[in-house]
């Protein structure tokens, strides 16, 4: 076990595909001889030559298309968008092409790329380096959706995807790249060596898709999210003194709805949340289980707790995300028939 | 696989450690390039798009065909802007790394592309910059604290707090807004260019994109529709050599120019020394000409360097040769256009240090007053209900009702803080 943040993580489970299967390649902008935005391919290209990772040109569209074909051909490409502020450019090839090659051909052509790409807010990155466009995929048939929300997680589920034969969107919640965030900045930052979730295996390991992890065990209400929101949903509920069961979902699609229905089945509360808009959110498609699966165990209606539905503003950070007070009056709201 | 392989990767041509080496950039000397008609046909003008019309030769004389003759005092102003455009953008880094803005993007070096361009071309002519354009806004008049005020997210700011610092607008300049995402704004300028045409007007659009940009999509929809409607638009690709850390080769400058890009389309491609403030307001004068007179879209490659880092938040250190910007061929922008005012007589060093006094002065008393509206730590701030805003004409009930919930948020918090 060693200390690990996030972009360390990640790194990792680069450098472990990579040493392991000789088909696996990384692609991006910036990602080779410089390591990446973010740092997190950092010394890759050094260690694996330059035909192992590639720098590319700045076209989103132009990296996923030749990824697919490079994966056709029987690479295994990890490709990043430098930001999911734009992935825009790729969405055809994405959409049209990477989800449905599998469908299309009866199963006789596949490509299993592998997409990483940060996001979520509060660096201060206005409305191009902000957004969590998760649920747009979500809504697309042939794609599996991953959002991490620590280390450990990081690299098993990354590693899954490189070895998944589906083609995956990685997403990666940048203000959790360095630590747990509990949504408010002026509180000292706090490091992923702190947390038990940081001491990540230095080896070969893979977290299973479709599993989500129950962060906290709780009686009261059960609180379903993901990302940049699971330290936020803690903290909140920490500060309201509720027993509050908190489920990181991490894996969108597949979603393991088991873990979801059971919880809400025995607390017979929910609050949803996330940091992306809220209007046709992945949280609508969470409300719509739990409303179908448990509705004869719920005691409120559920609530949900997300960004504004309008781009995210670079004055308004924090008025834009759903911090702690927002998350507080969801679980206020969900409580008060208790 | 390999650790090598047949696949071709692009190198730049020294990295940290290594000498600067600038033998790939291909030169012609100044005044060697003939100027056509501005009515020539694109296939009598394929050599515009390799060779590089420079004007200001070594000894800072203005030389050749495309010498644009301009007086003295339209130089002296060029030169004004040029040289305001710099000590702005010193002064907004410094003033980021005091942390008193977000983010900022200089454009040293670059000055020339955007300031002699803009002259060259009639307020009317609407402009579709990218974010490394700060001399455009500069030389269209705009006050430096309206750009300020935009930097500081503050209560004047013009994008009302939305958009990350330097992505500017002025509709009454005729100066579009800057999106942030790369190359979107190219073949944006072409359908503006279209509605012109279509609507019997004689005004043009140009944009700008950098290099690396031109890799997206976006810049061959432009070309394309440019060439298919002949539209009355000028593109212009920034040639700076880097987009963050990937060498203009990663962009496919490696085998032949990006001007080149245009006769392939069927438009016009010219590559210029960007760092001549006269090249650049000769073509895109020529280029402005032809698209008036209905002989269509002009592409032009502005060869320059990007002698700071992309932005704050960027490290050039880590990626290429340091000082590498000193040995770039083709000079510096401001130093030029002064040596040659001087040359004719019309400059000297004590009025470009007095200049240059009043210039700091300005950007000076510039940032006072633009504090003045509310930094991100002091003044006046911003009312958060002005989020809700202009994501439509008008704010439907599920915003209407966002607003509401913020309102309870922060009037909770104000009564119970954590």
């Amino acid at each position: 076990m060693a200390n690990m943040n996030m972009i360390q993580a990640l790194n990792s489970a680069m450098d472990i595909m990579l040493g392991r299967d000789p088909s696996v390649v990384l692609m991006g902008e910036d990602i080779g001889y410089f390591g990446g935005v973010f740092r997190t391919t950092e010394g890759l290209q050094r260690k694996y030559g330059e035909h192992r990772v590639l720098d590319t040109p700045i076209a989103e569209g132009g990296i996923v298309a030749t990824a697919i074909g490079m994966a056709v051909n029987g690479l295994r490409p990890v490709a990043e968008i430098q930001f999911a502020d734009y992935i825009y450019p790729g969405f055809d090839q994405i959409v049209s092409e990477l989800a449905r090659l599998r469908y299309r051909s009866a199963g006789e052509f596949f490509a299993p790329v592998t997409i990483r790409t940060p996001c979520g807010g509060g660096i201060r990155g206005g409305q191009t380096h902000s957004q969590s466009p998760e649920g747009i995929f979500t809504h697309v048939s042939g794609l599996k959706v991953l959002m991490p929300s620590n280390p450990y997680d990081a690299k098993g589920l990354l590693i899954t995807a490189i070895e998944d034969d589906d083609p995956v969107i990685f997403f990666e919640p940048k203000r959790l790249y360095n630590g747990p965030f509990v949504g408010d900045p002026a509180k000292p930052a706090v490091p992923w060596s702190t947390h038990a979730k940081g001491q990540v295996p230095e080896g070969h390991y893979t977290v299973p898709l479709g599993l989500a992890d129950v962060v906290r065990s709780g009686s009261q209400l059960t609180i379903l999210t993901y990302g940049t929101m699971v330290f936020v949903a803690l903290a909140a509920a920490a500060s309201l003194g509720v027993d509050a069961e908190v489920i990181d979902l991490r894996s969108l699609i597949p979603l393991d709805v088991d873990t979801i229905v059971s919880s809400v089945k025995r607390t017979g509360r929910c609050v949803v949340a996330h940091e992306a808009t809220r209007f046709s959110g992945f949280g609508a498609e969470i409300l719509s289980i739990v409303q179908e699966e448990c509705f004869w165990q719920l005691e409120a209606p559920i609530q949900r707790v997300a960004g504004w539905d309008t781009p995210y503003p670079h004055a308004f950070e924090w008025e834009y995300f759903p911090g702690q007070a927002r998350v507080a009056t969801a679980i206020e709201a969900v409580m008060e028939s208790a | 696989m390999n650790k090598r392989s047949r696949l071709h990767l692009p190198r730049p041509p020294a990295r940290p450690g290594e000498k600067p080496d600038f033998s790939y950039v291909q030169l012609s000397p100044a005044g060697a390039v003939a100027r056509p008609d501005v009515n020539a046909r694109v296939r009598d003008l394929s050599s515009l798009a390799t060779d590089m019309v420079r004007v200001l030769n070594d000894a800072h004389e203005a030389v050749g065909p495309w010498h644009p003759h301009l007086d003295p005092e339209e130089l002296q102003v060029g030169l004004r802007h040029m040289l305001l455009t710099r000590l702005f953008d010193d002064r907004m880094q410094r003033t980021q790394r005091a942390g008193k803005i977000s983010f900022y993007m200089r454009s040293l070096g670059e000055e020339a592309v955007s300031v002699a361009a803009c002259m060259a071309l009639k307020p009317g002519d609407m402009l579709f910059p990218s974010y490394r354009n700060q001399g455009l806004h500069i030389a269209r008049g705009m006050a430096l604290v309206d750009l300020m005020c935009q930097l500081l997210s503050n209560t004047r700011d013009m994008c009302k707090g939305r958009q990350l610092p330097v992505m500017y607008h002025s509709k009454a300049g005729n100066l579009f807004s800057i999106s942030g995402n790369l190359a979107t704004q190219f073949p944006q300028a072409v359908g503006w260019a279209m509605a012109a045409a279509l609507k019997g007007e004689d005004h043009v659009a140009a944009s700008w994109i950098g290099e690396g940009s031109s890799a997206e999509a976006d810049f061959h929809h432009a070309l394309l529709f440019a060439a298919v409607y002949q539209a009355p638009v000028i593109l212009n690709v920034v040639n700076n050599q880097w987009a963050i850390s990937t060498f203009q080769g990663y962009a496919g400058g490696e085998q032949r120019s990006f001007a080149a890009r245009g006769p392939g389309y069927g438009i016009a491609g010219i590559r210029v020394d960007g760092n001549d403030f006269l090249a650049v307001y000769a073509v895109t004068q020529w280029a402005a000409q032809r698209s008036r007179t209905g002989a269509g879209p002009t592409l032009i490659e502005l060869v320059t360097y990007r002698a700071a880092a992309h932005s704050t938040s960027d490290d050039p250190a880590r990626y290429r040769a340091k000082d590498d910007q000193m040995h770039w061929p083709l000079g510096d922008p401001i130093d030029r256009l002064k040596q040659h005012l001087i040359k004719l007589g019309e400059w000297s060093e004590e009025r470009h240090r007095g200049l240059t006094a009043e210039l700091d002065a300005l950007v000076g008393a510039s940032w006072q007053e633009a504090v003045s509206f509310g930094t991100m730590s002091e003044g006046p701030k911003l009312d958060p209900d002005l989020m809700f805003e202009d994501v439509f004409k008008e704010m439907p009930r599920h915003l209407v009702r966002q607003r509401a919930q913020l309102r309870a948020e922060r009037e909770r918090a104000r009564k119970e803080p954590r």
